[in-house]
């Protein structure tokens, strides 16, 4: 039991010093955009992810409606469910519907990568060792990058505006080098939020909305046409 | 920014983001077959991040100039993998400098 924590432990160390400069960034973006330093590291340590909190810190930074924000970190957050399916077949006989529950909450595209990747089937322990040191790198990292950015100066935080949008590319870009199904999903989905942006018929449809349309025309239109048959394998390539 | 809305946004975040984790895990005994509804799945955050990035980057520095200076050093450094943190950076410096320059 103490072993396999330990274990679960050592595995996670990696992946919780991969997150220190990432949620740092975040807590940075957070507070520049106007949030409260405690709120900032609220959100890391209630939501845990990457893709989706930071999605839902810009729409409440930008005054988005919770429908769209809601939505749209659902949209973005559905592929966990790809994941937790896929524990489920390899979770061993000690896994009670508490101790799934209390796992669910450190499910990431890493942890589970690390997880998926162990041999045997995986221990309540393991798991829980597994994802407290990512949980604790990721609080600290936007605690830190919060704390420091209440005291940069403002002519800086202008060009912080863009940090957010420098994350994103940092993550869709790498992927879309090595995949052509990738490199369409992105120009599809640009394609249709310009459309919904810039032609004046459709200028009822708020921000997060036009993100969650282009996502499914975009994604739907990619799975239809290259559907894939191994499985997995791109949740290695999309995660950071 | 509302505090109160944006605590409440927040918690809807928290728990929105739980439900996909929790539910197979919860309930689910079985694997996913389709293979359209799984790439459909692992497509979805390049759309998302897609689609949140751009126009909208040009629109983030309150200048275009400096705003399409950022935007190609990022590119760039994407490119080149550099990782989110290096890439922010050099998008952050290129504008600030671009600030002084243009």
């Amino acid at each position: 039991m103490k072993k396999n924590f330990l274990y679960g432990l050592k595995r996670g160390i990696p992946i919780a010093l991969g997150y220190i400069p990432v949620s740092f960034t975040f807590g940075l973006m957070a507070v520049t955009g106007g949030m409260p330093v405690w709120m900032a590291i609220f959100i890391s340590m209630s939501n845990l992810t990457s893709a989706g909190q930071f999605a839902g810190t810009y729409l409440i930074l930008h005054g988005a409606g919770l429908l769209e924000i809601t939505m749209t970190t659902f949209v973005i957050n559905i592929r966990y469910m790809l994941m937790s399916l896929s524990l489920t077949q390899k979770l061993s006989q000690d896994m009670t519907l508490p101790r799934r529950m209390l796992i669910a909450f450190g499910v990431t595209d890493e942890t589970f990568t690390v997880a998926s990747m162990e041999h045997g089937s995986l221990s309540f322990f393991y798991l829980l060792g597994l994802i407290t040191g990512p949980f604790i790198g990721w609080s600290v990292g936007t605690a830190l990058g919060a704390f420091i950015c209440s005291s940069l100066p403002e002519a800086l935080s202008n060009a912080m505006g863009i940090a957010l949008y420098g994350m994103f590319i940092a993550i869709i870009i790498p992927p879309a080098k090595k995949s052509m199904p990738v490199i369409f999903i992105i120009v599809i989905s640009v394609l249709v939020v310009c459309i919904l942006r810039y032609i004046p018929l459709f200028s009822s449809i708020s921000s997060g909305f036009r993100v969650i349309i282009s996502t499914i025309i975009g994604a739907g239109l990619g799975a239809l046409l290259f559907p894939f048959e191994a499985r997995d394998n791109n949740i290695q390539e999309m995660r950071e | 920014m509302n505090i109160k809305v944006a605590f409440l946004a927040i918690l809807l975040m928290a728990l929105i983001t739980y439900i996909p984790r929790v539910l197979p895990l919860a309930i689910f005994r079985k694997e996913i077959k389709s293979k359209y509804i799984k790439s459909f799945l692992q497509y979805v955050p390049y759309a998302v991040l897609g689609s949140l990035t751009f126009p909208d980057i040009l629109y983030s520095t309150g200048a275009l100039t400096t705003a399409v200076c950022g935007t190609v050093v990022a590119l760039i450094l994407a490119y080149f993998e550099k990782g989110l943190v290096i890439v922010a950076l050099g998008a952050i410096i290129t504008v600030y400098a671009a600030g002084f320059i243009l």
